[in-house]
């Protein structure tokens, strides 16, 4: 067994075993553990297949935003840990199987297709030079050939943050805020107020 | 010998696992958002290992997008999330049956 | 001129009926009474010119149908036959205009009655000049429509409403077999004119036509008995013959005029016509004119018992008519066809006489019906008196009167006959002879003779109530059973004789009643037979009965006039001299007497027979039929299905995501099995 396939074992291995737990855990917080065990997991999988920039990405995006964001969420909500402990699984028999039957199925067209041999033997690609980095690889396919959709993905993310920050938005009493048409508005009857005051006494 | 076939296999469970996640849970609608992002990765597995063994950069390309796209839905997903905790103060799957017909 | 004949009362209706109301009662009365009147002078011009004359046409007005094998003309057929059938029904119809401009004065809806009036009289015109019998069968459906819509003239009230219906249910019976009649006659003869049928069937008959013919498995002799006895069933239905006569008594329920009309003189004869006029038929199938002679006679006897009991005057002389179309059938049906259609003619002199003088009493004693109430009237009517009188020795054949002729004719022809019923016939018209006089002079002493029962109060006779069998089933004599009752109080009024305008047809009617007979008898059973029918009336060359009937025993002669002698006395002593015996034998014979007072309980047969059994098929169809069955698998049944169906679907949609999610990945994972299993091309 090369170390490459020992390598792949072992991090498909803890894949599988911590997406297994992210269903089967009781506490949220230890689902999401699990799931970031599961994404650097996936991450060392991307190195193995030659896709440093993806797994780093993988690792800043998914775990470092992405898992935290949901960690916060968890932190946010007072979820009652005495309830989640209780409920039966009474669907998990049919589901079982018919996951089962699923998978089961995927595997067996995964494993018995066919490619077509001329497929195979794809020359590299246009703007692949043997040395060059993944990274820059990757660069000069997004900036030239698929730029509209790399912008396209920058708007997307604009609008989820707007959304995002739309949805949550929330005046709360007691909280300073700054509202800078009313500031604007102000005139001298209501902000200034003149008195008169004798020498040495204060207001 | 890794082929792509063990790598698919792999996304292939990966991809069960979430989707038998979204229904098996009962209590926590955080542990869906969590499926989603477990059928995402396999997904993305899938993507790039063919792009591996294909020799096309595009696979890895598509990956990236994905993952762009995984973390807008995640947000929106969470921001609904807290809205609905602060409204109905629960997020029991179980209890959210308002579609009820 | 047989244009105008026919259609100026059809102008008459179309006036009244459309432009009534505008016109205003007056006018219509004027404009459909001389309508009528100058169609009834035209008529008989034409008697003199086709029936002395040689004025035998057919006037073509306009084709009809033609449709493969059937062509239909509107055409008049004037031959000896239509003109008698013309003067009986245009005189009698113009003199009951006339009568109702007076009977019906303070009724509100006058035009549309007399629109009615001459509406019928128009279809009975179309009916009796017709050439063939899809004419004659629209002339016939035209006077049933119309004695509906005139017996059901008072519609507000609903027994008049229920008579009405009556009479046009019992006559669709008698219709319906004679529309198939006439269409097993097209189907024989390949025509419905007269002119192509008759000359078809001697040949037919005697089997000149070919071997073999057979109908049903009838012969050529049987299918044209069949297609007899068809069109007889339509004459009963019309002529209110026994089994289908029971709408003639409530169709008393109509006003008096129109009693004397329809009911007396003119509807009620148009089976006595049809089977004149098809007497060609009749002649070949001599079956056929055994049942007519059977059932006449059968009806004769049976109407005069019954008329025997009955206390509403109009009633009495309702049941004498039904008597008198026996009479009239039974000539026919033993083939003296002249015979009947003498009788017809002058009955519907003394008959109509008898309705407008009833109707005379009537609106003098200000509607009241119901003879036990009357008495004493002949000093303070003493005209209409006199009219009465008139029409019942017409009526009983008094010796020289209209009746005696017609009458006695009908009797010494059922004693000469030998045809087939001839002897049952015979004895069966003379004891309702006797009948006959007997319930005519009752009537007559009731209501003119002995003392006044009226302004009294609610007097009546106090013997006959004691025996008072239950009127049932529409019977309800007209307004006199309940106290209280609104005419009850003009019982105090002291009843007056009737205007000019309601005296002159009873006078003229009256002078036919007496003269008709004796000016008549040559051309209807004498020596002007020949000249005066021509080929009107058919008969087989064996068919001797007009000249037998000359020839009978003397006491054959005598027996009406003896019969008529001894219901007199009879009468006259039960009602003038000792008025308790009537009481004393309807207590005596209970069951006889409720049996005749109820019509020997036909309505209540017919009822359990027929009408309880429809109205239960009517509910059965409606609730279950169409009901259950229609509605619920159609309409009803598919709403209630979907509902099912939905209320059981509903329960899919639990509103759990994790649910729908499932169903997606059962989807898909089935979807996928089948791909695999089954092969995707």
């Amino acid at each position: 067994m090369t170390v490459t396939a020992a390598f792949f074992y072992l991090f498909a291995a803890i894949t599988v075993a911590s997406a297994f737990l992210v269903i089967a855990a009781r506490n949220p917080v230890h689902s999401v553990l699990f799931l970031i065990l599961a994404f650097v997991n996936s991450a060392g999988l991307f190195i193995l297949l030659g896709a440093e920039f993806l797994a780093m990405i993988l690792i800043v995006v998914y775990v470092g935003a992405v898992a935290v964001l949901f960690l916060f969420v968890i932190m946010l909500l007072d979820i009652d840990f005495a309830e989640l402990r209780q409920g039966a699984l009474q669907y998990l028999p049919i589901s079982a199987v018919v996951g089962v039957i699923f998978l089961v199925e995927l595997v067996l067209v995964v494993t018995t297709y066919t490619v077509d041999p001329a497929l195979l033997n794809l020359p590299a690609a246009a703007d692949a030079q043997p040395g060059i980095t993944n990274t820059a690889q990757l660069g000069s396919v997004i900036y030239t050939k698929y730029v509209y959709f790399f912008q396209l993905s920058g708007l997307v993310l604009l609008v989820a943050m707007i959304g995002a920050i739309v949805l949550t938005l929330r005046d709360r009493p007691g909280v300073k805020r700054q509202d800078a048409a009313k500031q604007a508005a102000r005139t001298r009857e209501t902000s200034i107020e003149i008195r008169k005051v004798k020498n040495r006494e204060g207001v | 010998m890794i082929t792509l076939v063990h790598f698919l296999t792999l996304a292939a469970i990966l991809f069960t696992l979430g989707v038998l996640g979204i229904f098996i849970n009962r209590k926590n609608v955080i542990v869906i958002l969590m499926s989603i992002e477990l059928i995402l990765l396999s997904v993305n597995i899938n993507l790039v290992a063919f792009s591996s063994f294909l020799n096309d950069i595009v696979g890895q390309v598509f990956a990236l997008f994905v993952l762009t796209v995984a973390a807008a839905e995640a947000a929106i997903g969470l921001a609904i999330l807290v809205i609905f905790f602060r409204n109905r103060g629960t997020i029991a799957v179980e209890d959210i049956n308002t579609m009820k017909g | 001129m047989y244009h105008a004949i026919v259609f100026l009362p059809l102008l008459g209706f179309l006036i009244a009926g459309i432009f009534g109301r505008m016109i205003g009662p007056r006018p219509s009365e004027i404009v459909t009474t001389s309508f009528v009147a100058t169609s009834a002078v035209l008529s008989w011009v034409a008697l003199f010119s086709v029936g002395y004359g040689d004025g035998e046409t057919t006037v073509r007005i306009a084709n009809w149908m033609v449709s493969g094998d059937l062509a239909v003309d509107w055409a008049l057929r004037i031959d000896a036959l239509t003109v008698v059938m013309l003067v009986v029904v245009n005189s009698v119809s113009a003199l009951v205009h006339l009568y109702s401009m007076g009977y019906m004065h303070e009724d509100p809806s006058r035009s549309r009655f007399f629109a009615y009036l001459s509406l019928f009289t128009f279809a009975m015109l179309m009916l009796v000049t017709s050439d063939n019998l899809v004419q004659m069968f629209f002339g016939w459906e035209g006077v049933g429509l119309a004695s509906y819509l005139l017996i059901g003239f008072w519609y507000q009230k609903e027994s008049a409403n229920a008579a009405a219906m009556k009479a046009f249910v019992v006559n669709r019976v008698g219709d319906f077999g004679f529309a198939l009649g006439i269409f097993l006659v097209f189907y024989l003869f390949g025509s419905t004119s007269f002119d192509v049928i008759f000359p078809q069937v001697e040949a037919f008959a005697t089997g000149a036509a070919g071997e073999g013919f057979s109908f049903l498995g009838l012969d050529a002799q049987g299918t044209l008995t069949l297609a007899c006895l068809l069109l007889f069933m339509g004459a009963m239905g019309k002529s209110a013959q026994f089994l289908l006569h029971t709408w003639l008594p409530d169709a008393m329920e109509g006003p008096t005029p129109v009693s004397a009309l329809i009911h007396a003189a003119t509807m009620v004869t148009a089976g006595v016509f049809l089977v004149a006029r098809m007497s060609p038929l009749f002649e070949f199938a001599p079956t056929a004119l055994v049942v007519v002679t059977g059932i006449g006679a059968l009806t004769a006897f049976f109407a005069a018992t019954v008329g025997l009991v009955q206390n509403d005057i109009k009633r009495v002389i309702a049941y004498s008519t039904c008597s008198q179309l026996g009479y009239m059938f039974v000539a026919m049906g033993l083939g003296a066809y002249s015979v009947g259609m003498f009788h017809l003619f002058t009955h519907a002199f003394f008959k109509a006489l008898l309705f407008l003088g009833a109707g005379s009493v009537i609106h003098a004693m200000h509607h009241e019906q119901d003879m036990r109430n009357m008495g004493g009237l002949g000093k303070v009517i003493p005209l209409t008196a006199v009219m009465m009188v008139i029409g019942t020795i017409a009526l009983t054949g008094f010796p020289f009167t209209a009746g005696y002729y017609s009458k006695d004719a009908i009797i010494e022809a059922a004693y000469a006959s030998g045809a087939g019923m001839s002897d049952v016939a015979f004895i069966a018209t003379v004891l309702a002879a006797l009948f006959t006089s007997f319930y005519s002079w009752r009537l007559f002493f009731m209501t003119f003779a002995g003392k006044a029962r009226w302004g009294a109060g609610h007097g009546h006779a106090a013997q006959a109530d004691a025996a008072h069998g239950q009127t049932t089933h529409g019977q309800t004599t007209h307004g006199q059973t309940t106290p209280g009752d609104d005419h009850g109080h003009h019982h105090d009024h002291k009843p007056h004789e009737s205007p000019p305008v309601m005296l002159i047809p009873l006078v003229l009617l009256a002078i036919g009643a007496l003269v008709a007979g004796y000016f008549f008898k040559s051309v209807f059973v004498g020596d002007g037979y020949e000249a005066f029918w021509g080929d009107a009336l058919y008969t087989r060359p064996d068919n001797t009965i007009l000249h037998d009937l000359h020839y009978v025993p003397a006491w054959v002669v005598w027996s009406p006039f003896v019969m008529m002698v001894i219901g007199f006395a009879l009468a006259y002593w039960m009602y003038v001299r000792d008025t308790a015996v009537p009481a004393r034998i309807a207590q005596e014979q209970p069951m006889l007497y409720r049996f005749l007072l109820n019509k020997w309980y036909f309505d209540e047969l017919y009822d359990i027979i027929f009408v309880r059994p429809a109205k239960w098929l009517g509910r059965f169809l409606w609730r279950t039929g169409d009901g259950k069955i229609i509605d619920g698998m159609g309409p009803d049944g598919i709403s209630a299905r979907v509902l099912d169906t939905t209320s059981w679907v509903v329960r899919l949609q639990t509103g759990y995501v994790y649910h729908y999610a499932f169903t997606m990945l059962v989807g898909v994972a089935a979807l996928v099995t089948w791909y695999l299993i089954a092969g995707a091309r």
